[in-house]
């Protein structure tokens, strides 16, 4: 399996995304800058966290103007796998391929430490390696991470099981608990914690790695069916 | 601020202008013979700021020349952007720490926001990636709004460059004493990997080469920055604010990743950061080093507002920007890797082989001055020195001897003392984890960042007592590194090499050189003991407010390595059941304790002691207990003493507790603040094997799952307490004194 991590300006966990892919899960894995990327020719697409373009005018939404993301729009209507991951999150809201917005933390800090998430939803090409209700440790390390969306948009992801991941100890005042939706497909999803930082013990957890194994696992097996 | 009109040379002679901008009636002599002439404007000004202390160390030289500086493991000492030592496998670490307390003081948020800009550029300049940050802050004590003020901005520009840029913030350290209450100290250190072979030197080599001249365009910010970090801050330094730069760390991230494609190119001849006196010092430099002389067209400098001098665009200390020298005819590789970053390569001068720093403007040859006169040839100061009469009087003092009735109380009281209390609130609001190799983030007793592709990874630390430098520097200066390589040991690692920030009062105060003198003699003499030489520093003098000096302080800054990922070490016990030992022998020693602070309100007596040769002896066996595999856990003893130290190898998610029987007089025992000593804890079946390596540890107790602290004497308890409530009160100390 082939893994594009779409680099833009500013983004600064390009390397870590590409390392989690490539060196931790074992598959191919490119950077791609945002103005040289051809997305076709990869099976999925990681969108790393950062602050593109240094988070002015607001986090995500310059890099959400740029050609790639027209590029996104249309992988993502085809059911191609895109993970977006803390900016990388914010630019898929900011590109409307997620519903809602990113509030400041209420503390309004920065803060960055080890979360327990709750797997919410094991049914997609991103969860099905974990148990439904899991409680995984990864990072979170955002100034912007606090979900909001209007209430029929929450009752429509909840009706919709597009609440992927929630946190039990909320951190950062975010709506309904929210750590990371899916699309209403379920083949975009956008979250703040930090996978790719949790996917080898030695940088404190592993809780991470199942979420990029159930990507290659549901892709193989989608491709030997379709093959 | 000196405002064009510019004056005539005449007039900056006669109304002696030149002081204006730092220049001594001295200097100004000097400056006029190795001119032939008076200095235009432009000049003096160019002058003032290369001969400021910030960029000639001219009254720190002579002592800086004590530190050892070599040894098997430095490729690079002091003298480039960044010192380098090797880590094997073709690798080496490049660091190095700088001060931005004076901006600080100012305007915090952007003062410490460009200081770990500043710092990043210089690793990056050398041609390494940076992988992680590091910093050592003072404030005055947190009970005015002032002073939370600057701790609150301080903490929240570090995190608003550090996050942005990508660098993980792993580790540091914050002390709050009333002597930094006016003059806070920010001290940033950077830390970056490098293949050996791509180091990078700052030269301007080659006759006929071009400079170009890359980054942020420039702008009136920061003008004089040099000179206002080497005078004392007064009342009137508040209205000084045009002095601090602005930080664009978005703009640092596009450099750092362009200017590491750019060393790969052959094309590149010599890069440097544009910092402290910016286009003046890079270039002037650059050339000096080289041996050859250099002119630029200043018309052709980027610049972000209309009508500047060339007084103002030599002078500015506008941030990110890099000075590079390019083989002529090669410009256009240079341009086209930093068009992909959006970022303009500029052709604004050219290397000569005359030695002469000449800068044109409008046409006109603004400044014309003998380079080498410029970059090396400042006035070198030998000021006095004379013993303080508090040092006289603390040393006849007998030992001081704390009385202590509640134990617990007092075990409290300190794990709440502000210098001890946790600093979770600081480092939750750093990124310390980007880049995805941070295997201890702060809070350890230094941070570890594993090396990818390899079985290794390297401690970092950074650290000061300056109570015990204000009481004795000697001996507080062999503390300071001694101290650092207890945290670099502690993790496992073998400590390589130390860079400092000398932070100080105002030199021409005979007291206050004394105390630069004792401390620089006692770090060299630790350094040369643990063998670990002196690769790149920094010296912030002037130091004061009102005329009351900070208190001496030279930080430390070591990095050390993890021959296999394997030695790294803890600092918590691990498991139920594993002995506690301490390592060192406890005496009677309370000077300068945080025991003494709270029981005193100040610090008084004799610095504790400390004898380099027992520190090495230790530290070995503590490091061959480690690689032999024998040890669970290893936390040294600092502030607080050893209770504070067990109780902070219990605050972790394991929800352990410890039972400790102790020995002699109680309160030496639990608060003292004796040298050389550890806290570890080992599998019960390696006593035999860990006693016969490490000689001075002794049995202290044992790790239990009872989530309690219980210490007795001779059987009786004389203090038992719940883990988590210590925690709680260790925790919230700090948030407490911010509401």
């Amino acid at each position: 399996m082939k893994f594009a991590v779409v680099v833009f300006p500013g983004s600064n966990c390009d390397r870590d995304m590409y390392y989690a892919a490539k060196d931790v899960l074992g598959e191919e894995a490119e950077l791609v800058w945002y103005t040289e990327a051809n997305l076709e020719n990869y099976d999925a697409v990681l969108i790393p966290g950062g602050f593109s373009y240094g988070d002015y005018l607001r986090c995500g939404a310059i890099a959400s103007t740029s050609d790639v993301v027209s590029q996104l729009k249309k992988l993502a209507e085809r059911g191609v796998p895109i993970l977006g991951v803390c900016n990388g999150f914010q630019i898929l809201l900011e590109s409307q391929l997620l519903p809602g917005a990113m509030l400041q933390n209420k503390n309004l800090k920065f803060m960055c430490h080890f979360e327990n998430l709750i797997v919410e939803n094991n049914e997609t090409i991103f969860t099905s390696e974990y148990e439904k209700g899991e409680v995984v440790s990864m990072p979170i390390a955002h100034a912007e991470g606090n979900y909001y969306c209007d209430e029929e948009t929450l009752a429509k992801l909840k009706a919709n099981n597009q609440i992927v991941f929630t946190y039990q100890n909320n951190p950062n005042g975010s709506l309904a608990n929210i750590a990371g939706i899916v699309n209403e497909k379920g083949n975009v999803l956008g979250m703040m914690p930090h996978p790719e930082r949790a996917a080898e013990a030695i940088l404190g957890s592993s809780d991470g790695l199942k979420l990029f194994q159930s990507i290659v696992k549901n892709w193989r097996e989608s491709y030997v069916a379709g093959a | 601020m000196l405002q064009a009109p510019e004056l005539t040379p005449e007039q900056i002679e006669k109304d002696k202008v030149y002081r204006e901008m730092g220049l001594t009636d001295k200097e100004f002599e000097m400056i006029k013979n190795i001119m032939g002439r008076l200095p235009n404007f432009t000049e003096t000004g160019i002058f003032s700021v290369m001969w400021s202390e910030h960029c000639s160390y001219k009254t720190s030289r002579p002592l800086l020349k004590k530190f050892p500086t070599e040894g098997p493991q430095v490729v690079q000492g002091p003298g480039e952007g960044a010192g380098v030592v090797d880590i094997g496998d073709g690798q080496g670490v490049v660091f190095k720490v700088e001060s931005h307390n004076h901006p600080s003081a100012v305007e915090p948020y952007q003062g410490a926001a460009t200081g770990v800009g500043g710092i990043i550029r210089d690793v990056f300049s050398m041609g390494a990636r940076p992988i992680a940050s590091l910093n050592s802050l003072r404030f005055g004590n947190l009970t005015n709004d002032r002073v939370k003020y600057l701790f609150e901005e301080v903490v929240h520009g570090i995190a608003g460059y550090g996050n942005c840029v990508g660098v993980p913030t792993v580790g540091g350290e914050v002390q709050f004493d009333d002597s930094y209450e006016g003059n806070p100290l920010v001290n940033a250190m950077c830390v970056g990997l490098i293949d050996v072979k791509d180091i990078q030197k700052g030269i301007a080599a080659g006759l006929g080469n071009t400079i170009m001249y890359v980054g942020s365009k420039t702008g009136r910010d920061g003008i004089h920055g040099a000179t206002f970090a080497s005078t004392d801050l007064t009342e009137e330094t508040e209205n000084n604010r045009s002095s601090v730069q602005v930080g664009d760390p978005f703009m640092e991230k596009l450099l750092i990743e362009a200017c590491l494609e750019v060393i790969q190119s052959d094309a590149l001849v010599g890069i440097q950061d544009m910092g402290a006196a910016g286009l003046t010092s890079s270039a002037s430099e650059m050339a000096s080093k080289a041996g050859m002389g250099l002119e630029m067209n200043l018309d052709l400098i980027p610049q972000r507002e209309a009508n500047m001098t060339a007084y103002e665009m030599m002078l500015s200390e506008s941030q990110e920007r890099m000075l590079l020298c390019v083989k002529k005819g090669q410009e256009q590789e240079i341009i086209d890797i930093f068009k992909k970053y959006d970022l303009d390569a500029v052709a604004v001068g050219t290397v000569t082989d005359d030695k002469q720093f000449r800068l044109y403007h409008q046409g006109e040859v603004v400044a014309d001055i003998p380079v080498d006169n410029l970059a090396e040839d400042a006035p070198i100061f030998y000021k006095d020195s004379k013993v303080p009469a508090y040092y006289e009087e603390f040393q006849s003092m007998p030992d001081y001897q704390p009385k202590v009735t509640n134990y617990s109380e007092t075990l409290a009281k300190l794990l709440q003392q502000p210098t001890i209390a946790s600093k979770e609130y600081v480092y939750d609001q750093y990124d310390s984890m980007v880049q995805g190799n941070t295997v201890f983030s702060p809070g350890s007793d230094a941070a570890v960042v594993r090396i990818r592709d390899y079985n290794k990874s390297i401690a970092m630390t950074i650290d000061c007592n300056s109570r015990y430098i204000y009481l004795d520097p000697e001996t507080g200066g062999k503390i300071a590194v001694a101290e650092a390589a207890r945290n670099i040991v502690a993790t496992g690692a073998k400590p390589l090499a130390i860079t400092d920030g000398l932070n100080f009062g105002n030199p021409d105060k005979p007291e206050n050189f004394w105390q630069m003198e004792k401390s620089i003699d006692g770090i060299s003499e630790a350094c040369l003991a643990l063998d670990t030489p002196v690769i790149s520093g920094n010296v912030s003098l002037y130091n004061e407010t009102n005329d009351e000096s900070i208190y001496p302080t030279p930080i430390i800054g070591m990095v050390g390595i993890h021959e296999s990922l394997d030695d790294i070490t803890p600092s918590h016990f691990q498991a139920d059941g594993d002995l506690i030992y301490i390592i060192g022998e406890t005496k009677a020693e309370f000077g300068g304790s945080e025991l003494q602070n709270v029981l005193e309100g100040k610090y008084f007596g004799k610095a504790p002691s400390i004898d380099l040769e027992v520190e090495v002896e230790r530290q070995k066996q503590l490091l061959e207990a480690i690689q032999t595999g024998l040890i669970q856990s290893a936390h040294d003893i600092s502030e607080g003493g050893m209770a504070v130290a067990v109780v902070e190898s219990l605050f972790s998610k394991k929800k352990l507790g410890a039972s400790i029987e102790v020995t002699g007089d109680i309160t030496s025992a639990l608060f003292s603040e004796s040298q050389s000593r550890f806290i570890v804890s080992i599998k019960e079946q390696n006593k035999a094997a860990f006693e016969s390596i490490c000689k001075y540890a002794m049995p202290l107790g044992k790790v239990t799952n009872t989530e309690n602290i219980q210490i007795t004497q001779e059987g009786k308890t004389i203090l038992e307490e719940s883990v988590r409530e210590l925690e709680q009160l260790w925790k919230g100390a700090i948030p407490c004194l911010l509401k």
